[in-house]
């Protein structure tokens, strides 16, 4: 306890403060890039796999045989149950194959879009399950064909609602980017635990869970706003 | 011509089979406005469905101007869909579309050049009295001109046959009415064959040349509207024709002699008291149990429910007395045996 009221003297905040301007713009740049690279990488892996689950289930536009639904959730439901922390270590290998090394901020990509698209599948999945099944059938009965319900009625008619839960993506990969930092990756993750955890230099800890908070809102918010503009079933 | 031969639909639930649809056999002419009309339960959209084929019948087939659409593959069925098309109860408009779009939405399936699109779209909006509305959005509509945007849209495709499932179940009465006025001048401008699946007598009254009434997935009743309405036979159609009559048989019944239905067709029937002038030239004294009037297809018809007293001699005479008059249908409904009324 001593010790740690002690992290907050003038001296160990000027310390901070130095720590703040000269590390935390690559920390905060790291994590930003890193956050969105990897949720763009999960969105383009997660959103394909999130219409097959909608669109081949056994009562969706277009089955597909059971067996292959059933492991495909089961393949999806393993990923998500791993703890991220395991799971980095467990995709090492895959991590050195793509990118050469395991440490670093680009290597921590791999295993965040690993443990992100599963996630991001589910998500899909649940966005174009709250469509309206009668706007399905009018599709149907207008003579579309499955590509054309997906492309032309499910993904534009869920756009708010995939905003939202992309955004929710988002943030959650962000908390993951931290416990990356502590794998060998990079950013304000990185700079908490080497700083705080290892140092005992609380102040320099705070300072970066501050940052990522504010972070986390800018996300929120920038994404809560544009779901609520994109939705056209608002009165205006 | 639209043609349902044996149609038969069984879908397997929870609880066992379910047959929503038992040996259906219509014939929609070109340039028909058929109303398929039932309780809910009844099958009628299992029905719609089956013919543009969102259901696959059981049994039995549909035949489009000869042609069986349950042979057909699945790329020839989308073709046919454009033909057939159709608007439903709760709108189903893309919202997150303009109005514009929405009307557009079929002709972008089939690949049509966008300028060409949309000068389509926009001469159905002129159609549909919504030339407006090219860039709202369907949440700022009414529910009447949404509809009125998904008749536009299941009209882009230049379609023979237009299916209304419950089209007007969500409106209130003025809006039905305008849209049904909108659907019958589209009818007569395009010849276009509608099918009209409702629960509402008033729309089939309003609008239909034809009708089938359909009850526990079988048609009971079918002919053209004034043929079927100002002689029911069936018990349903006479419970969607007179739903007041319904059970006025149990309750203001004396329990005992037959009870007769009197159907007058045409608002200057008889010029004489019928009921009144039975009793003192007869001497039967006939006990009113119910009467109504209701206006179908701009004819007047008045609906009553007597009961004879005595037994058959003087059913057989007031049966007699009043088939004398002009233009009144008489049918006994039931010999009363202590029992609720049974078909005769």
């Amino acid at each position: 306890m001593n010790q740690f009221v002690k992290a907050f003297e003038p001296d160990k905040l000027q310390e901070a403060w130095h720590v703040f301007c000269t590390e935390f713009p690559l920390g905060l740049w790291e994590t930003v890039y890193v956050t969105l690279l990897a949720t763009l990488f999960a969105i383009i892996l997660g959103l394909p796999l999130g219409i097959l689950l909608v669109t081949g289930d056994e009562k969706g536009i277009r089955p597909l045989p059971k067996p292959l639904m059933k492991t495909v959730n089961v393949i999806i439901n393993f990923l998500r149950s791993v703890p991220f922390i395991i799971l980095m270590v467990m995709v090492i290998p895959l991590t050195r194959a793509i990118i050469g090394t395991s440490i670093g901020s680009v290597a921590s990509i791999v295993p965040l879009v690993v443990a992100a698209f599963p996630f991001v599948a589910r998500l899909v999945e649940s966005s174009l399950r709250e469509l309206d099944p009668n706007i399905i059938e009018m599709a149907q009965s207008m003579g579309s064909s499955t590509i054309q319900i997906v492309f032309r009625v499910m993904l534009p008619e869920s756009v708010p609602s995939l905003v939202t839960n992309f955004t929710l993506a988002i943030t959650t990969i962000l908390g993951y980017t931290a416990m990356s930092g502590a794998m060998g990756g990079g950013g304000l993750g990185k700079i908490a635990i080497n700083y705080g955890y290892s140092r005992y230099k609380y102040a320099v800890l705070y300072l970066a869970v501050i940052v990522l908070v504010i972070v986390v809102q800018v996300f929120q918010s920038v994404g809560t706003r544009l779901a609520t503009r994109l939705d056209k079933r608002i009165k205006k | 011509m639209i043609e349902l031969r044996n149609l038969s639909k069984r879908f397997v639930t929870a609880d066992g089979p379910v047959e929503a649809l038992k040996d259906v056999n219509l014939t929609v002419n070109d340039g028909d406005i058929y109303g398929i009309i039932g309780m809910s339960g009844a099958g009628k959209s299992t029905l719609v469905r089956c013919i543009n084929m969102l259901e696959r019948p059981t049994e039995g087939s549909v035949l489009l101007d000869g042609r069986d659409l349950g042979a057909l593959s699945k790329k020839e069925m989308q073709g046919v869909r454009r033909e057939v098309t159709m608007i439903f109860q709760s709108f189903n408009l893309l919202m997150q579309s303009t109005c514009l779009q929405n009307i557009m939405f079929p002709l972008k399936l089939i690949h049509t050049p966008k300028a060409q699109a949309e000068a389509r779209a926009r001469e159905l909006l002129q159609t549909v009295g919504l030339p407006d509305k090219a860039n709202a959005y369907p949440a700022q509509l009414s529910g009447g001109q949404q509809q009125r945007i998904a008749i536009a849209r299941a009209l882009a495709t230049n379609p023979r046959v237009l299916l209304c499932d419950e089209a007007t179940s969500a409106l209130d009465p003025k809006t039905t009415q305008s849209i049904l006025e909108l659907i019958r001048q589209i009818n007569r401008d395009t010849g276009i064959t509608v099918i009209v699946i409702t629960h509402q007598m008033s729309v089939v009254q309003e609008i239909c040349n034809r009708v089938a009434i359909l009850e526990n997935g079988q048609v009971v009743e079918e002919g053209d509207v004034s043929q079927v309405f100002s002689q029911p036979k069936a018990r349903a159609t006479r419970a969607l024709v007179f739903p007041e009559m319904n059970g006025a048989e149990g309750t203001v019944s004396s329990g005992y002699g037959q009870l007769l239905r009197l159907i007058f067709e045409g608002s200057v029937t008889i010029d004489k008291p019928l009921i009144a002038s039975m009793a003192m030239e007869c001497g039967i004294a006939a006990n009113i149990l119910g009467a109504s009037t209701r206006t179908v297809g701009k004819r007047e018809y008045g609906y009553m429910l007597i009961e004879i007293p005595g037994g058959p001699d003087e059913l057989a005479k007031a049966l007699k007395y009043i088939s004398k008059a002009p233009n009144v249908v008489v049918q006994v409904e039931a010999q009363y045996s202590g029992e609720e009324a049974s078909e005769a």
